[in-house]
C-alpha cells in the first residue's frame, strides 16, 4: 500500500477546502491507507483550540482533527514556523500532533508516495 | 506511469484547468495511463451543467468532456461536495427534491472511496487547484 500525505494549507473557515482536506484524510484512514496529515502555512489554524465558528454557521474542524484518532489516523503533524508565525503553542494542539522543522517536512514528504495539496 | 489527478479549483479558475487538462493529454498521448480524474470541493462545479460561461472564454467542462470522450478517461465529482455546489445527478435531484438533475454529460457523482481507490492504484498523483503553503 502507496502511503499518502495530505497537506493542509488553507484557514479553516474562509471557504469549504479545509473541510474537504479532513474529510479525504479521514476517507483514507478509513480505507486503511498508510495516511499522514501536515497542517502547513494558515492551514495550522485549523488546529486552534476553542473554535466557536457556531455564530458563522459553521462546525468546529478542530472537533473533527480530535477525532482523527478513532480512524486510527495519529501520524499528524504541523509545521513548526506557520505555528509560530499564527501565535499557536505546542500545548495548543491535539496530544498526537507532532512538530516538525522544515527538514523534517522534507524528509516526511520524501516518505510517501503520494502528496495531495488541499 | 499510471497516474490519478485531483482537481479542486472552481471552472473560473480556467488557466487552472487549461494545465489540468494540458498535462492529462499530455500524459496520454505519450503513452501513461490515467484512467479517472477526482473532482473535489469547488472543482465539482466544473461538472455543473446548467453554467453558462461566456462565449468568447473556454469552458473547462467542455475540455473534460472531450477528453473523456477521446480517452475514455472517467470523470468523477465527489458526491459530497457536488450536492452543495448543485451538481446533482437524477438520484440527488429525487432524494432532495430538486426541480431538475444538472450533472453534465460524461461527469459521475462518487464517494471519496473512488478517490482513495485512484491513488492507490496510481505511481503518481496530482492536484490541481488545491492551497499554496
Amino acid at each position: 500500500m502507496k502511503p499518502t500525505l495530505l497537506v493542509m494549507n488553507r484557514a479553516p473557515y474562509a471557504g469549504t477546502l479545509a473541510r474537504a482536506g479532513l474529510d479525504a484524510a479521514l476517507a483514507y484512514a478509513a480505507f486503511d491507507q498508510p495516511t499522514s496529515v501536515l497542517f502547513a502555512g494558515p492551514g495550522v489554524l485549523q488546529l486552534a483550540p476553542a473554535q466557536e465558528p457556531a455564530p458563522i454557521g459553521r462546525k468546529s474542524l478542530r472537533r473533527l482533527i480530535d477525532s482523527m484518532p478513532l480512524y486510527d489516523l495519529e501520524a499528524v503533524y504541523a509545521d513548526a514556523d506557520a505555528l509560530a508565525r499564527h501565535g499557536l503553542a505546542a500545548g495548543d494542539l491535539p496530544a498526537f500532533v507532532t512538530v516538525l522543522d522544515a527538514a523534517a517536512q522534507r524528509e516526511l514528504q520524501e516518505r510517501h508516495a503520494h502528496l495531495l495539496s488541499f | 506511469m499510471h497516474y490519478a489527478l485531483l482537481v479542486l479549483a472552481p471552472p473560473q479558475a480556467t488557466a487552472v484547468h487549461r494545465a489540468a487538462i494540458g498535462l492529462c493529454e499530455a500524459a496520454l498521448d505519450a503513452g501513461h495511463a490515467l484512467p479517472r480524474v477526482f473532482f473535489s470541493d469547488a472543482g465539482t462545479q466544473v461538472a455543473l451543467a446548467s453554467a453558462v460561461p461566456p462565449g468568447d472564454e473556454p469552458s473547462p467542462r467542455e475540455g473534460w468532456q472531450a477528453l473523456a470522450r477521446q480517452h475514455g478517461v472517467e470523470l468523477v465529482a465527489c458526491i459530497g461536495s457536488a450536492v452543495r455546489h448543485g451538481v446533482l445527478d437524477s438520484d440527488e435531484a429525487a432524494r432532495f427534491e430538486r426541480p431538475a438533475a444538472t450533472l453534465a454529460e460524461g461527469f459521475v457523482l462518487g464517494g471519496l472511496g473512488l478517490l482513495v481507490e485512484a491513488t492507490a492504484a496510481a505511481d503518481r498523483t496530482l492536484t490541481f487547484g488545491g492551497g499554496a503553503p
